[in-house]
């Protein structure tokens, strides 16, 4: 046994020892990793599972009598004459005309008044004016029966769906015997159908959760978000060029420096009344709108994309200045051939998730009346507005069964878009990020 | 022998870098037409003067440079210098390579292009070609002049950096060890390289090759912690040196 020997064996100890340490951490890092999959995926599974049939929808099909008589019994073809005619009444002549034929049928008598009321319930609230809808666009259809393909009345949709309990007592449910019953007769005759929801993509916001629609909110979305990114990304790009490249470095630069991380974790709902204060009060914008909105989350977003511009200014390598430089290029030369193009991933990135937060931020947007009940899908962007996370807050307050699964597939939505533009962000990183 | 016209004045130069001291006052007159080589240990400063000549340390916030450095008897420390036209002027090779990461073409066009020296493509072209060529990089890269230049190998990186320092024609090109990445068949192209830039240029090279500086320099300097400690004729200092610090090293007792 020499010295060399015990000298060997303890290196052999700790070698051993080393793997085993690294071999600890590998595990330790594997079931973070597992758990936060977990958790993911309970989440997404649990909004997914409540969601996805809010994507689909159940229509009723009925012959609607369209008479002269009640419409337009003088052949005015008067359209303010036609939009004031009794259209409730109407459709509600030819829903118990429908169902009394069905009844003859069946059972060789008509529906008393007592059923009549309670299987109009069945269809949309709505229907009434969807049918309007239909003859102002084509006058013609006066005096004729057209066959209608509706929304039917959201606990239709609820019951199709599995969401009503019929095992409870008759006073508790949303749906009486009568109704059931009738319910699946119509699903026999081809009465009723499944079908994918597009009020969901094509309408706005309504009290009946089947005319419900996340278009508006979209829409709002899409306005504000358009503002904030017109606004922060020029400014936040100008701002982190002139900080880290232009800036002489002394004092008053260190502040700034200092201010802009604070101004990044404030509570979005300062910026809310700071835009209430300023924005609605100050220069009077139109008070719900995604342009007032949009300042607001410009103001949020700035910080976020400064920091993170800043972060990709200063992973350019200074060599390449120096390069730069040392040819004669002035500095603005500097910055505008070699150090913008380089840092512009980084830039984008850092912009895209300051627009994917600005995105889900509603408590700002509450200062400015953007969480609001808004039926009109805005064409502008001085309309008044909602946005997505205040749809959702909205309807996840609703009391109505329909507005459940709304809230969460208007939840899917949100997701998807968040989803899209991290990808965005992720595309971008790895096509343009260059190596030297 | 012809009347030597000197280039570059230097006179009473110190560098700080903060409260650092990297230069101690240092006098030295760079000939036109020449090769001055700047020899010394690592650390002793010799980027630090060099960088000097074109103002790159203004780039270093913590650097200020005092004295006074003559260029064609136009204090180039002046504060109201314009530092496009010094840099136009002092071309400079750095020590690491740094091609922009853009294509081979556009990394020698670059500077040609900033300075409107080319009137059309073609002529810019034959710039690119020429000056390609004079770094000795042509044969290489001529079918893939549109791959990025960071693709290439380090050596040829430093001699594409080579190729875009002459693109401009300067009057001045400073080289930070534009041989240190190279292997002996490229090192001999440079070496010749700078023996016909110097019929239009002053060239200053930093050098830690002692045989290198000795082939290509009619001049050299010694540096010892930011201290010129010799200055003169390369044959003298190599043969004969006055002082017994530049002995030691040039013999390789110590560095
Ligand atoms: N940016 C800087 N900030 C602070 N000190 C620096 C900086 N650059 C160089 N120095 C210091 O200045 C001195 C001279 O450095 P310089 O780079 O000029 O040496 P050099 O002679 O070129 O060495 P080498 O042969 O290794 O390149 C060194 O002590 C170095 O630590
Ligand atoms: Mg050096």
């Amino acid at each position: 046994m020499t010295n060399i020997d015990v000298l060997e064996d303890k290196k052999d100890k700790l070698i051993a020892k080393r793997y085993s340490k690294e071999k600890r951490f590998i595990l330790f890092g594997r079931l973070a990793i597992s758990l936060t999959i977990i958790f993911l995926t309970i989440l997404l599974g649990s909004i997914v599972l409540r969601g996805i049939s809010g994507f689909t929808t159940t229509t009723i099909t009925f012959d609607v009598n369209l008479d002269k008589k009640l419409i337009d019994p003088e052949s005015t073809n008067d359209k303010k004459i036609i939009s004031s005619a009794r259209w409730r009444k109407i459709t509600r002549d030819s829903i118990y005309n429908v169902l009394n034929e069905i009844n003859l049928v069946m059972n060789g008598e008509v529906l008393s008044k007592a059923e009549q009321k309670s299987l109009v319930r069945l269809f949309s609230r709505s229907s009434e004016y969807q049918i309007k809808d239909i003859v102002m666009d084509d006058l013609s259809l006066i005096g004729k029966t057209i066959n209608v393909t509706l929304p039917a009345a959201s606990e239709v949709d609820q019951f199709l769906k599995g969401r009503i309990d019929q095992s409870l007592p008759e006073d508790d449910r949303p749906l009486n015997n009568i109704q059931i019953s009738w319910i699946k007769h119509m699903v026999d005759n081809d009465m009723i159908n499944r079908t994918f929801n597009s009020n969901l993509f094509t309408k706005g916001d309504s009290r009946n959760a089947e005319e419900a629609g996340i278009l508006g909110a979209l829409m709002g979305s899409f306005f504000a978000l358009l503002i904030c990114l017109l606004i922060s990304f020029p400014l936040g790009v100008m701002a982190s060029v002139y900080l880290e490249e232009f800036a002489p470095k002394n004092r008053l630069t260190d502040v700034i420096e200092v201010n802009i991380n604070n101004l990044a974790a404030v509570p979005s709902i300062v910026f809310g009344l700071l835009g209430l204060a300023i924005f609605l009060n100050v220069f009077n914008l139109p008070r719900s709108s995604p342009l007032a909105g949009g300042l607001v989350l410009a103001l949020m977003t700035l910080p976020t994309i400064i920091i993170s511009s800043r972060a990709a200014i200063k992973a350019v390598p200074p060599s390449i200045r120096e390069a730069a430089m040392g040819l004669g290029a002035s500095k603005m030369q500097s910055v505008t051939h070699h150090v913008l193009p380089l840092a512009m991933p980084g830039m984008l990135t850092g912009t895209i998730i300051g627009l994917a937060q600005a995105l889900g931020e509603t408590a700002p947007l509450l200062m400015m009346g953007m969480v609001a009940f808004i039926v009109d899908v805005p064409q502008s962007i001085t309309d008044p507005a909602t946005v997505l996370p205040a749809q959702i807050f909205l309807w996840s307050d609703q009391p109505e069964r329909g507005f459940e699964e709304k809230t969460a597939a208007a939840i899917m939505v949100l997701l998807g878009f968040l989803l899209t533009m991290n990808a965005l962000a992720v595309f971008l990183r790895n096509k343009f990020e260059r190596k030297w | 022998m012809i009347k030597e016209q000197t280039k570059l004045d230097i006179d009473n130069v110190d560098v700080f870098y903060g409260k650092k001291q990297a230069i101690f006052n240092v006098d030295l007159e760079i000939k036109k037409n020449q090769v001055t080589a700047f020899i010394g240990p690592s650390g002793c400063g010799k980027s630090t003067l060099l960088r000097c000549f074109n103002r790159m340390n203004d780039l270093i916030d913590i650097c200020k440079v005092s004295g006074s450095i003559l260029l064609d008897s136009v204090n180039i420390l002046d504060k109201k210098l314009d530092l496009v036209r010094l840099r136009t002027k002092v071309g400079m090779v750095f020590q690491k390579p740094n091609p922009f990461p853009k294509s081979i073409y556009d990394n020698v066009a670059y500077g040609p292009k900033i300075h409107g020296l080319c009137e059309d493509i073609s002529e810019l072209d034959e710039v690119v070609e020429k000056s390609l060529k004079s770094a000795g990089l042509w044969n290489e890269v001529k079918d893939r002049l549109n791959e990025p230049g960071t693709g290439i190998s380090g050596g040829q990186q430093q001699r594409l950096c080579i190729a875009r320092a002459i693109a401009t024609n300067p009057d001045v090109i400073l080289m930070d060890e534009p041989c240190s990445a190279l292997d002996p068949i490229a090192t001999a192209r440079v070496e010749e390289l700078m023996q016909e830039l110097k019929k239009n240029y002053t060239i200053i090279v930093v050098t830690h090759n002692m045989q290198q500086a000795a082939r290509v320099s009619e001049k050299t300097a010694f540096f010892h912690l930011g201290h010129l400690i010799e200055f003169g004729n390369t044959e003298e200092i190599f043969t004969s040196p006055n002082e017994i610090k530049t002995q030691d090293y040039i013999t390789g007792r110590f560095g």
